[in-house]
């Protein structure tokens, strides 16, 4: 449990300490919050869709959360370069240990990389409907970083060096990213596309944040509740499992 | 004797690549043992598999009495190690290196403040125990790393090429602390070195690895004896031949290269 802790915190640690990365991963985000939010605000509202700012904000919530969580995760690799990754190797601490603490650490990070982008859509002008369901909309936020913690950490356990980066990002994390619900509806959308949507877990997890912000509570929320849980303990397993194979 | 390491016909493959062939050799409790060979020789992958990092291809390994793949935790909660390549995060103090350690090897809360200030004390970072590791320098680094491997006071210590870098103050200082743990407290050490006149003067026998076979073992004057030759050095030379070894670049090391050289411009 100590050694849980102590990893998480180091995770924390690291992230507090580098101020450039903080401003930095915002900066994607906030340039598709105002980009798109106020330049497709007025096609999506004539579409008589509401508010366009209303309906992304969970989507570019996400959008940080995911990338900060990927590269949470693929860290690793650098731990593994530079040597900390043996310190933890030859440690009397089981490997399962070692991956709680640095997925629940990555995700922590993800979270609160989340909260950010949450508070200054707030400053741009999102309402939340229903602030006693933000407990809810954080549930979602949190199971999307453990989501994509581990699969940065599964990534992480199985790549030697960062060449295979570009790789991830543009085959894995971008798709998944613009493949779900996350900047468009999906009312309307050709089939295949749509089938695709509804086979991304990452739909589930902002359409839950959608219905927490915006007050709509009730069965779908439970059926996104599931799949993303469902989806981020599974990957939560193949990453320890990944990451137990690893040989020094 | 009891022995702490004790290893037969150790057998570990890479492909076509037999790094490790059959080697046979055991270190007794409280034993200072020189782990010597040439660069490529196979001392690492030993260490890995003795460390539990690595699993070997066949034979036997016991550590205090622990088999590394059916029990690591056993066999890792029994030693310490100097890695060869840094293994600290550079992100935190030197300080907080030292309790993450700590938290890692579960050593009492109480006796972790006692204990991290004496050995950053002995060795001369307490000042700058709230520096970065990022700020220190390669020897500064390299004696935090030593404090470490001791802070969970271990019965075995491996040390890889664990000197490398350091001015012969620092040298002599680790290596007294470290002939005295042996001596005092049963302390089992074992260590690679290419620094020979180090091996003659610390070690109580010596091991000699080459293409992954155990060429030679016993004491510095038994090996001379046995070489005809006059110096430690000689003896090596004699038994490993003058052919200069190609080592391949690690991932880790190719990283590391890559990163100096933008540092550098």
């Amino acid at each position: 449990m100590r050694a849980v802790w102590i990893l998480w915190l180091r995770q924390l640690k690291r992230y507090s300490r580098s101020r450039a990365r903080i401003v930095g991963s915002l900066g994607q985000p906030l340039l598709f919050l105002f980009a798109l939010g106020f330049g497709f605000g007025p096609v999506f509202a004539r579409a008589g869709n509401g508010s366009y700012m209303e309906f992304v904000t969970p989507g570019i919530i996400t959008m940080a959360i995911v990338f900060t969580a990927v590269f949470g995760g693929i860290e690793m690799i650098w731990d593994r370069q530079f040597g900390f990754l043996k310190e933890t190797l030859v440690a009397p601490v089981p490997r399962l240990a070692i991956v709680i603490g640095r997925t629940s650490g990555g995700a922590t990070v993800a979270l609160l990389q989340g909260l950010i982008v949450f508070v200054v859509c707030l400053l741009a002008g999102f309402r939340v409907h229903h602030p006693l369901l933000l407990p809810l909309a954080l549930a979602f936020m949190g199971l999307i970083s453990m989501l994509f913690t581990a699969i940065g950490t599964a990534i992480g356990s199985v790549l030697r060096d960062m060449q295979g980066f570009q790789l991830i990002l543009n085959f894995l994390v971008l798709p998944l990213f613009f493949f779900s619900n996350a900047l468009f509806p999906l009312a309307g959308l050709p089939a295949p596309l749509r089938t695709v949507v509804l086979l991304n877990p990452l739909s589930y997890g902002v359409a839950g944040m959608r219905a927490a912000f915006s007050g709509g509570i009730g069965f779908d929320m439970a059926t996104d509740f599931a799949v993303l849980g469902a989806a981020a303990a599974f990957s939560l397993g193949i990453s320890s499992l990944l990451f137990s194979r690893i040989e020094a | 004797m009891e022995s702490m390491i004790e290893v037969r016909e150790l057998v570990r493959t890479f492909g076509n690549l037999t790094a490790v062939d059959h080697i046979c050799f055991s270190v007794p409790v409280g034993g200072i043992r020189a782990f010597l060979g040439p660069n490529g020789a196979g001392k690492t992958t030993t260490i890995k598999m003795l460390t539990t990092v690595l699993a070997p291809t066949s034979g036997q390994i016991r550590i205090a009495g622990h088999d590394p793949v059916r029990e690591p935790m056993l066999v890792r909660r029994a030693f310490g190690i100097v890695f060869q390549d840094p293994s600290l995060d550079d992100e935190l103090t030197a300080q907080e290196n030292l309790a993450l350690h700590a938290a890692l090897y579960g050593v009492p809360r109480k006796e972790q403040t006692q204990r991290i200030e004496a050995l950053l004390g002995f060795v001369g970072l307490w000042e700058r125990r709230g520096d970065y590791v990022k700020q220190y320098s390669g020897g500064m680094k390299r004696r935090l790393e030593i404090a470490r491997a001791f802070l969970h006071q271990p019965r075995l210590l491996f040390l890889d090429e664990p000197t490398l870098g350091l001015d012969p103050q620092t040298r002599s200082l680790i290596w007294d602390f470290v002939k005295g743990l042996a001596k005092e407290q049963s302390v089992t050490v074992f260590f690679t070195t290419h620094a020979m006149e180090e091996a003659e003067r610390v070690a109580d026998d010596i091991t000699v690895i080459d293409h992954g076979r155990i060429v030679a073992e016993g004491t510095a004057a038994m090996l001379r004896e046995a070489t005809a030759t006059s110096s430690l050095e000689e003896a090596f030379i004699a038994l490993t031949g003058r052919d200069i070894r190609e080592d391949e670049a690690s991932p880790a090391e190719r990283m590391r290269m890559v990163r100096r050289a933008w540092r550098g411009r």
